[in-house]
This record gives structure tokens, sequence and C-alpha cells, in this order.
């Protein structure tokens, strides 16, 4: 068995997320440096605050300033902070009832050490320098023994409200192909296109993924297939992707390899883009070092008869 | 609901059951490729064809992978052409057996292809599920899954509910059971180790692995022509709670009580017990709001803490629990699935087998 293919995938999303009044107010207020709840429907107030009731789902827009000082109801000491996370330094999670609210907050607490950490103990907001309207606003929490601070008494109105916010999403991956696709990228890289063929039913799938999708069974056959081949239906591309070095516009098609029974689909190029047409003969070409054609050009064969390609469109 | 209430009153059955082995990782196969193997045991045991399926609910996450569709790609090991009926859920396999289980109510289906897959190797689980938490106040802090378990832990030691000695015995008794299940990932002695975050220990956490598993449901004498000893579904429920962390009691759980008031678990005692539990403090919760005595035998498959495939694991339980009322080892089973941070939102069925 060849060796397992594998290369990193990171998947990653700037997230852009408007907000509703009552998380738009409390976002503001972590900015001006002000803590708001959000009176329930039993009287209790939620901080961080929602848009609506968690017990009767009604909609509720009572805030109530809250203090920056509260009490941790549960902690769990994190000796190796992961990336994203409020520290950069071992740190307490904590779970903060804030003076006032009469529900809990999730954040970090910057302690030396867990001995320095329990439940019951009183805590305050530690500021993030610089407050743009997100819940990193609060940089983290930190230890305090003073009295109370009083709220107070903020109104939840603000002239300049946040209304949205953006939150960057990273995830990092191996990715592994698989058995079927790892077979025909090695393939592919000594320039031979080879799929594989169902045991039931025969048809031979270009890339294979490892099983037929009509009869539920494993591909195993390899079956090199092409390299020319027919193209069953195309477009044109008339916008240019991001990081796209190709001029548009250009014919993105579907090719049907000869002895393939499922069309793979490629770039044309070598052709001006609107003399491309359905059962126009093509071949791949390569670039130097590739491990996949670059694109597919015209043979020079007489177009394909549709009647040979008018089950693989 | 419980199966009287419904209005058909159909009664349903788990009719097989199959997994694979659970392991670190997979990478030589894709998830079809993994998935498939099962697919074909399972309905190898019924001697039923994709054909002969009424309907096929299966439950996935692209999240896990980082592959995009990628439920669309494992319908290529079904067989799905020409077109079957066929749904998703985004939740563990065991909310895709409640879809199921509805649709055979309706009498639309008399038998149904549920399973599930995770492949938790190719990312870092403990970061892939701070996706799923509130995007707003909490994502952005990226508490990991582990962080969140370790929080709930620590409110239920304040509570005077467990310690850290009685968390490793939950651990060590799962790995133990979990020698005779050749399925399992983590068996036997392990070593309760170092704080992963405190108060869990490695011990405490579930192992993170890929793996599969796919049942059949079948409906009244469809059911007993294809199972010598059908599990018939008594009753299933799924309720959830808050997503707010701060508005739940961490230390309880009123959602999968709630499940197994509505599912009839409550109406007679359970022989065994599946519990969901990928931590361990997590079955000292389950085990208080389902009232579960010490004569209840619990995951005698040795549950999450020796095999977790995100995903999978809940309909794992389901079918562990039906599988043992088929050999016989068992008459009336509960089995649960979680879903979410700190048991966010629970199911419960109860399962029994006709009288000896």
């Amino acid at each position: 068995m060849p060796e397992v293919l594998k290369a990193p995938l990171v998947v990653e999303f700037p997230f852009t997320r408007s907000l509703g009044p009552v998380q738009s107010a409390f976002l503001t207020g972590l900015r001006e440096g002000v803590v708001l709840g959000v009176k329930a429907a039993d009287g209790r107030v939620l901080v961080p605050p929602v848009e609506y009731d968690p017990v009767t789902a009604e909609e509720i827009r009572d805030l109530v300033e809250v203090a920056p000082t509260g009490t941790v109801t549960t902690w769990a000491w994190n000796h190796e902070p992961r990336r994203g996370q409020p520290l950069g330094t071992p740190f307490a999670w904590v779970l903060v009832r804030l003076d006032g609210a009469g529900t809990a907050l999730l954040h970090a607490l910057d302690a030396p050490g867990p001995d320095a950490v329990r439940t019951g103990m009183r805590v305050r907001i530690r500021w993030a320098q610089e407050r743009t309207g997100a819940i990193t606003d609060i940089a983290c929490f930190e230890p305090y023994d003073g009295e109370a601070v009083q709220p107070a008494g903020h109104s939840g109105e603000f002239t300049d409200p946040v209304t949205g916010i953006v939150t960057p999403a990273r995830l990092d991956y191996t990715y592994a192909p698989g058995r079927a696709q790892s077979d025909y990228i090695h393939a592919l890289s000594g320039r031979r296109t080879v799929g594989e063929r169902c045991p039931s039913c025969r048809k031979v799938y270009v890339p294979p993924r490892g099983a037929c999708p009509t009869c539920g069974v494993a591909t195993v056959e390899h079956v090199e297939v092409g390299p020319r081949g027919t193209v069953t239906t195309f477009c044109i591309v008339n916008i240019k992707a991001k990081n796209l070095d190709i001029e548009v516009p250009y014919v993105y098609a579907h090719i049907a390899l000869d002895g393939a029974d499922l069309a793979l689909h490629a770039r044309i190029g070598g052709i001006p883009y609107d003399q491309v047409r359905m059962g126009l003969r093509v071949e791949p070409v390569w670039t130097e070092d590739a491990r996949y054609p670059d694109h597919y050009r015209p043979s020079g064969e007489p177009d394909a008869d549709y009647e040979t390609y008018k089950e693989l469109l | 609901m419980t199966s009287e209430e419904a209005r058909s009153g159909r009664d349903i059955a788990v009719v097989a059951f199959a997994q694979t082995d659970h392991r670190r990782s997979t990478e030589e196969s894709s998830e079809v490729e993994m998935l498939m193997p099962v697919l074909h045991e399972v309905l190898a045991q019924t001697g039923l064809r994709t054909a002969d399926i009424g309907f096929t609910c299966s439950g996935s996450s692209d999240y896990l992978a980082g592959r995009a569709f990628s439920f669309t790609m494992a319908l290529d090991g079904v067989g799905a052409w020409p077109p079957v009926s066929e749904s998703h859920v985004e939740m563990d396999g065991a909310w895709a057996l409640y879809e199921a289980w509805t649709k055979l109510l309706t009498g639309d289906a008399d038998t149904a292809l549920v399973y599930s897959y995770g492949k938790s190797s190719p990312g870092s689980v403990r970061d892939v599920l701070t996706r799923q938490l509130d995007p707003y106040y909490v994502a952005p802090l990226w508490p990991d899954s582990v962080a969140l378990a370790a929080l709930q832990a620590q409110a239920l030691m304040d509570a005077g509910h467990t310690d850290e000695p009685a968390l490793a015995a939950v651990g060590a008794r799962s790995r133990a059971d979990a020698a005779a299940n050749p399925h399992a990932q983590l068996t036997g002695r392990v070593p309760q180790g170092d704080y992963v975050v405190r108060p869990l220990r490695t011990g405490d956490c579930p192992p993170v692995g890929d793996g599969a598993a796919a049942v059949i449901l079948a409906a009244g004498q469809r059911a007993r022509e294809l199972c010598a000893r059908p599990a018939w579904i008594r009753g299933i429920d799924h309720r959830i709670e808050a997503h707010g962390l701060g508005v739940r009691d961490l230390t309880d759980s009123p959602s999968t009580r709630l499940a197994a008031e509505k599912a009839g678990a409550f109406e007679r005692p359970v022989d065994t017990a599946e519990l969901h539990a990928p931590f361990s403090a997590q079955e000292v919760v389950l085990r208080r709001a389902l009232r579960l005595g010490d004569d209840v035998c619990v995951n005698p498959s040795g549950g999450a803490l020796a095999a977790n495939p995100v995903m999978a694991a809940g309909l794992v339980r389901i079918g562990e629990a039906a599988a043992r009322i088929h050999r016989g080892a068992c008459d009336r089973a509960l089995a649960h699935a979680t879903s979410g941070p700190c048991l966010q939102q629970n199911l419960v069925a109860v399962l029994e087998g006709d009288p000896r």
C-alpha cells in the first residue's frame, strides 16, 4: 500500500454577525466600560443578556446595569492556554455572577495558580486597553477583595451603538483523502489518470471516491482512462476569482475522458473561449512539476458524435 | 413521547446494529471508506438490501474533519441512486434515529437505515467543538470542550456530589468493562494521568478517535421477520436547555430527566443503561437525573470513556442497548445520547425485548 497522503488544511472565516438590540447594548456597554444585563420574566437579571427569555421565549428588552465586580460560581484551571483563549499564560476558566446579576458569565480569571482560586471568591473585571464592542473587551477577571462596586444605573442608550461584530474563526486540519483518492493522486503524479470500476455495475469513476454511488459497494479495480476526452458541457467564466492568475473570460468544462463513465471538470485553453463547443475533443496540458493537468486543449480530432457522450452529460 | 401516545401506535424496533472498531486515526480511509463496511454489515444482519430500505437518515458534522458536504459523499456508501428517501441531521446519529422513528410512525416506511460517523483525527476536536457555542459571547473566547466539562465537574464537586477519586473510579470501571468490547478504543487499566483542565484528568476525558455506527429500524411484523428478538422502542424523547452556560444548573440535567419521563423510563425499572457521558463527571450528573440505582448495569460497553466517535457515540449507546436485548442479556434498557456543551441537549430511549 502506498504511503498515506496528507496535507495541511486551514479553514478560516471572518464571520460577520449583526446584533439584536440587547446584544448591541451589552457589547456597546463593554466598549464604554459598563456592564448591562436584561431582566427576565422571572425577575432574574441575565448577564450576559439575551434577546429572548430562556424560559418563556418572550422578547425581553429591560436593560439593567450591573457591577463590574462579582463572585466565582465555578472554575477550572487551564495550565496550557490554547490559541484564541483570553490569556496566553495559565489561567482559570470561571463562571462569574456579577453583583446585581442572577446568572453567570463565562470568562478567564488571571490568578497566580490553582491554589489562589476557589468557588465563592470575589473578582472584578480587568478591561482591555483597546475596546471595540466585543466580549473580549473584558480582558479577563482578576481577584478583588474590596467593596462591591455600585452600578450607576445606566439607561442602556448609547449615541454610537455597535451594530455588528466580526469574529474570525480558524481551524487547522491535516487532510488525508483516503485510499481511493490517494491512489488517484499517486497515479496523477506519473501523469496517468486512473479511475476505479464498480464490481457490480461496471461503471468507471474518475476521480474515484472509493464507493459506487449507484450500488453502494467499494470500487477496487484500477482502470487507466484518457488521456484524451470529450467536452460534454461547459460554461464561460467572466468573473475573476481572488488569487487566481487566469485571464477572463475562460471556459470551464465537463470532460468525459475516454473510458470513463463520469465526467471530470477542468479549464479549457488553447482555443478562443467562444469557439469551445460540446463534443470538442481535448487532451491534457501538463506543466513542469505539476501534480495534475494545468488545463485541457483541443486535440485536433474531429468532434465527437453526440450519441457517444449523451449518457455522460 | 411513548409509542402509546403516537398516533398510529405502530411498534418500532431496532433490529440490527453494527459499528467500526473505534481508533485514534483512520487516515488511510475517507469517511465513506470507513463507513461502508458498517453499512454492509448492518444490512447483512437482516438480509436487506439498500433497495429494500424505506427511509435512510444519517448524522455527522463537516467541521470534524473539515470536509464540506462530506455527508453527501458518505451517501455513496449507501447506493443512493436511483434516489432514495433520505435525510441528514448535523447532530449525533441518535437524533437521526429519532427522525427515522417518527418517519416509521407515520406509516410512510416500514424499515429505516440510520447511520452516523465522525472523524476527529484530522482536526483538534477540543477546538472544533468551540464553534458550536454562542458566537457572540462565548465562541470568541475559544473555551474548549474539556474546559467546559471541567467547569461542570468542579461545580459538581463544590455541591458535594462527587470527588476526584469517585471520578477516577468511573473511568476505571468504564475501561475495565470495555475490555469485553472488541470495538472499544481505550480498554483495561489506563493511568488516571495529569490534569488536562483541572479538575479533569486524562482518565476523566474520552479518547479522541474515529468511528461509525449503523442501525436498522423496522415496524411491527417486519421487525419480527428481521430479528429473532427485536429491541422495541417503547418511548423516545429529546429535550434541550438554555444555551447560556451561566443560566443553567450544571450539577443537574433537567432536560435528561424530562426526556426520560416523556419516554416512559420511570414507569418500570430498567436493568441496563447506556449513558452517553463523554466526561466522567457527566455520568454522575446523569445517574442522579435518571435516578439509576446500583442494581442497574451502567455502560457495560464501556461507554464514551472507552470510545467516543463524535456524532456516532450517542447512536452507539442505542445500538449497544439494543444488541444486549437482541442476544437476551437484557430485557429493558435505557439508552441516552447527548449533544452540546455540559449535557446541553439530551435524548432518552427506552428499549424492551419480548418476554422470555
